[in-house]
């Protein structure tokens, strides 16, 4: 397992942001995380990630803990924030050579070229990315999520300002990514989650309401489309 | 370009005080010394560190880029550092161009090199130490908060509280037994310009800017934002 949760609570002031959840993900699937927002898929991701710590519970990711070993968390993890924050001043080749100088990566010239061709940035690789459209700062955003070549990756809406056309070359990407990766991915689009994710977790209000594979998902509620299911799960109490 | 701008305005101000306006000139103050360069020093160090240092944490907090950091095999003490360090080169920078003004007066000097350099050495040092102070100052300053202006703020009182107004409180009367002028930034930067560098006033230095360091520490760990 190179993802296990166990009871994660997360707690800010008084609200439950997470409650209680437990979960495993394994390599060479793609787990889609999906939820309403505000369900706590976000702050998931930051705890797994080592951002913010959590209230009670475990995680951890290869095998390390995210609170007390961090630094080999984070070397096994590419995150993509779902804001994708970046120095806008810095340039697209200049930015991708930063993180790859924190991972100490032995020819970063030559993955820096390899990330630049799989995630399509090459017409705009010699460009501030203040200049960039929002789609390419997505696709620099995950060029640095996985430039390290890491084990897992977690990514918090990478689809969100692409294009019709960007989102077939991305969502590509993901999948071949997700053979021999662990992939979480947090998403609203449900024809994403049909196309990428082979397993699925639906979050709601903190606590998990459904965790079953895609195939799973689809026979228990027959001739019911993904988007009538995510109706009915998410606003069950009100229904 | 902050910086830049700020090493400018320091180098312009810092030289209109030495050479220009006649209350602080060297030239007519008439001795071969470069008492009004560390006199006034600290003063612009005051506001121009604070402007060098407001962005360095707030600006990715605010931006929400210290998430970009902080989610990679970094710690938090070489993040802090990093930018300590940064900063520090700056005002280096800042410093290395005065050194002109001390070959002018060692040559303006009659005879010519009559100037104290073991006291321009001692001050040299204890300028880029106090240097070391603020700048400790303006990153915990800008760990407290996520608006630039307010580090800057903050960061400019602690400075001017800490070099000057622990000695100014210790004259009050009823502090007078507490000998609070020696927690002053004052005291020992005078002690060390006098060319004088004891250990002690290094251990200040070296705590002081720890303690700060260690502060900004404990609150980006905290993560309460």
């Amino acid at each position: 397992m190179s993802i296990q949760v166990q009871a994660l609570t997360k707690i800010y002031g008084t609200q439950k942001a997470v409650d209680g959840i437990s979960f495993t993900a394994q390599p060479g699937k793609v787990l889609g995380f999906l939820g309403p927002n505000g369900a706590g898929k976000s702050t998931t991701m930051k705890i797994l990630t080592c951002f913010i710590p959590q209230t009670s519970g475990q995680a951890s990711v290869c095998g390390f803990d995210v609170v007390t070993q961090p630094l080999q968390v984070t070397q096994h993890i590419g995150y993509l924030p779902e804001s994708n924050p970046q120095y806008l001043d810095m340039y697209v080749k200049e930015s991708l050579m930063f993180i790859a100088n924190i991972h100490r990566l032995h020819n970063p010239a030559k993955r820096i070229a390899e990330v630049i061709e799989q995630t399509g940035l090459g017409p705009e690789q010699h460009k501030q990315i203040g200049q960039l459209s929002k789609g390419y700062r997505q696709r620099v955003g995950l060029a640095q999520a996985i430039i390290h070549d890491p084990q897992v990756l977690i990514l918090d809406e990478p689809t969100s300002g692409l294009d019709p056309n960007q989102l077939v070359g991305i969502r590509q990407l993901i999948r071949e990514l997700g053979r021999t990766k662990t992939i979480i991915l947090s998403t609203h689009i449900m024809q994403e989650v049909e196309a990428v994710c082979d397993q699925v977790i639906v979050i709601n209000k903190g606590k998990i309401v459904a965790d079953d594979s895609l195939t799973g998902l689809m026979g228990q509620n027959q001739n019911k489309s993904l988007e009538d299911i995510f109706i009915q799960l998410t606003n069950a109490i009100i229904g | 370009m902050v910086a830049y701008i700020t090493i400018g305005v320091f180098l312009l101000v810092l030289g209109l005080f030495l050479w220009v306006f006649p209350e602080s000139s060297i030239l007519d103050y008439g001795y071969a010394a470069l008492d009004s360069l560390f006199g006034t020093a600290p003063y612009l160090f005051m506001f121009l560190i604070p402007a060098i240092t407001m962005r360095s944490l707030a600006e990715e907090r605010k931006e929400g880029t210290f998430e970009l950091l902080a989610t990679r095999p970094l710690t938090d003490w070489q993040i802090i550092l990093g930018k300590y360090l940064a900063c520090l080169v700056l005002v280096l920078f800042a410093l290395l161009p005065t050194l002109v003004y001390y070959y002018s007066v060692h040559t303006l000097g009659n005879p010519q090199g009559n100037i104290d350099t073991g006291a321009v050495i001692g001050s040299y040092i204890g300028l880029f130490l106090l240097g070391g102070a603020f700048v400790a100052i303006g990153i915990f300053a800008s760990a407290i908060t996520n608006n630039q202006i307010i580090a800057f703020t903050v960061a400019v009182f602690l400075s001017f509280f800490a070099f000057s107004g622990l000695g100014s409180l210790s004259s009050l009367l009823s502090f007078q037994n507490y000998a609070l002028q020696d927690f002053g930034i004052n005291e020992h930067y005078q002690s060390i310009s006098r060319g004088v560098l004891d250990t002690r006033d290094l251990f200040y230095f070296l705590s002081f800017i720890s303690i700060f360091l260690m502060m900004t520490k404990i609150i980006l760990g905290g993560r309460k934002w």
